[in-house]
């Protein structure tokens, strides 16, 4: 049973979708899922997946579990106003992750899901990629949204430093060194989906690794929020 | 019966000393906590709320530590200075969550209870972001008071709020201490203080400055050497008689005209002037206090 607080994730699904923030959030699946649909009409079926690949998994992926995760904590951080929601009885724990569930299930509808969409419409011939590309991204997604919430309980410029991770440290790092598979999202998610499709290349860190290196981090992540918000400290204008 | 105890209380940030050795017992009724922008008010406050660990000494309620202790907030309402950036809710539903966060049996109820408190019950259906500074710090209130708490803590509660709203709240603060209620409440006005509180604790720079009924920290405040400027049609005639009067400890005449007087006792200083000035047959035509700031009483407080 996963402790949730049913007000505070209506509060920070509202804080997602009532800002400019939550119209981002829709417009990075948005853009994938048409640019999928103009390769479709323009090329043979199968032409163009990388974007599935390069594009879906590597980068919008990322960016919605970041905007996701860091929505539903962020501000509310920043202003102080959280402050409101921690002045109760219930456990910084608990409030933490019924923020997390909220980030988590968007990234999963606007980072993961649009991965089987787009991949349907570029190969409507191969599902098992495009269910590779969904389960891989659900648990890439997963992890990341969990480290993206936990980077915004320490940081105002979580959105930055999150941003910075995806690309230099996966993007740009993770395609010189190999090593550095073992210490990336992107990566055990890519291992997870290689396993449910052969035409999808595996890195190599096996999935056992994968997937337990996966949980640890969503786990530690999640905690680490909570306890960061069990040490909010209040401050003054003056 | 609920009261707030604060015993040796210091809290630093690297070399900074944000408030210094306070103890202090809040018990029920209300307290103002007084003191200049900056003397660690909010601080104060954050620590009696559990925001904030303290570096030094224990803070509890009724025995029970404060900090990482989230069941305190059952019997604890705050009300901080930040504003409520939830702006896309109404006001109800915002003193709805409260409600439910606090895990009430009859949230919608205690919710109406508190919107009719602080007489919110009409806006409460607009959204937060249209509300003026009054209203939003009322339905701050409603927030803090939707489960009835015990000890209501307030960050500068007036603040930009309108002299007719500010009646109210005031009204308000005094009627929660009457019935039994812990309220504290933070300001850095001394009249707003008087008009609520009974009990004050003056805060200064960090350090706990005077404690006590708010007539003898009145008397404090009033009865302090303080420096005037006195012009009037003939400067000379009225330092002789100024020097002559129990309550000037010095005259000096000033070279562009007018006398400096540096005055022991501001209480019957004020009420003899006329009467000298009169009696020595001198037209008063500037009276000047050249050491009023507030931060300047604070500091005599300190000094004294």
């Amino acid at each position: 049973m996963i402790p949730i607080n049913a007000t505070i994730a209506r509060l920070s699904f509202q804080a997602l979708f009532g800002r400019r923030r939550g119209l981002v959030l829709m417009l990075v699946p948005a853009l994938l899922i048409g640019l999928a649909v103009l390769i479709r009409v323009l090329t043979e079926q199968g032409v163009g997946y990388e974007l599935v690949d390069s594009v879906g998994f590597t980068l919008a992926l990322p960016i919605v579990a970041l905007l996701g995760a860091s929505a539903v904590l962020g501000p509310e951080v920043d202003d102080g106003s959280i402050v409101y929601l921690l002045a109760k009885p219930v456990s910084r724990h608990v409030v933490a992750t019924s923020k997390y569930v909220v980030g988590w299930l968007a990234t999963l509808a606007f980072g993961a899901g649009p991965l089987f969409v787009a991949g349907m419409v570029i190969d409507a011939s191969d599902p098992q990629r495009a269910l590779g590309w969904l389960v891989g991204g659900a648990v890439a997604g997963t992890t990341y949204a969990a480290l993206f919430l936990g980077l915004a309980s320490v940081t105002r410029h979580a959105v930055v430093v999150g941003l910075l991770f995806v690309l230099l440290w996966e993007g740009l790092l993770g395609g010189l060194l190999r090593g550095i598979r073992w210490l990336d999202l992107g990566a055990w998610g890519t291992e997870v989906a290689s396993a449910i499709s052969s035409s999808i290349t595996a890195p190599g860190t096996g999935l056992t690794y994968a997937v337990t290196a996966s949980a640890v981090i969503t786990l530690g992540s999640v905690w680490f929020a909570g306890d960061r918000l069990r040490s909010f400290t209040m401050r003054g204008d003056e | 019966m609920t009261t707030l105890t604060l015993d040796a209380v210091s809290r630093w940030y690297g070399n900074v000393v944000a408030v210094n050795g306070i103890s202090m017992t809040v018990g029920p009724g209300v307290t103002g906590l007084l003191g200049p922008n900056g003397a660690g008010k909010t601080t104060l406050i954050a620590l009696m709320a559990g925001f904030l660990s303290p570096s030094a000494g224990t803070v509890t309620l009724d025995g029970e530590q404060i900090w990482r202790n989230t069941d305190v907030y059952r019997r604890v309402g705050l009300v901080p200075e930040r504003e409520i950036s939830f702006g896309y809710l109404t006001g109800r539903q915002f003193v709805l969550a409260n409600a439910e966060l606090h895990g009430l049996t009859d949230p919608g109820a205690a919710t109406e209870r508190a919107l009719e408190i602080v007489e919110m019950v009409d806006p409460a259906g607009r959204r937060i972001g249209t509300y003026s500074k009054g209203m939003r710090q009322r339905v701050k209130l409603a927030s803090a008071l939707v489960h009835d708490p015990g000890v209501l803590l307030l960050d500068e509660p007036f603040n930009g709020v309108d002299p007719r709203q500010r009646l109210h709240l005031m009204g308000l603060l005094q009627r929660m201490g009457a019935e039994g209620r812990t309220v504290l409440f933070s300001s850095h006005i001394l009249e707003e203080v008087e008009q609520v509180a009974r009990q004050i604790e003056v805060v200064v720079s960090g350090r706990h400055a005077a404690s006590g009924d708010f007539g003898a920290i009145r008397r404090l405040m009033t009865d302090r050497p303080v420096q005037y400027v006195v012009v009037s049609d003939d400067d000379r005639r009225l330092a002789a008689a100024l020097i002559a009067e129990p309550s000037v400890v010095g005259v000096t005449v000033r070279d562009r005209g007018g006398l400096d007087v540096a005055v022991s006792d501001l209480g019957s200083f004020v009420v003899r002037l006329p009467l000298l000035a009169r009696g020595a047959g001198v037209r008063l035509v500037e009276l000047t206090p050249t050491d009023e700031s507030l931060e300047s009483v604070f500091a005599y407080l300190v000094s004294a």
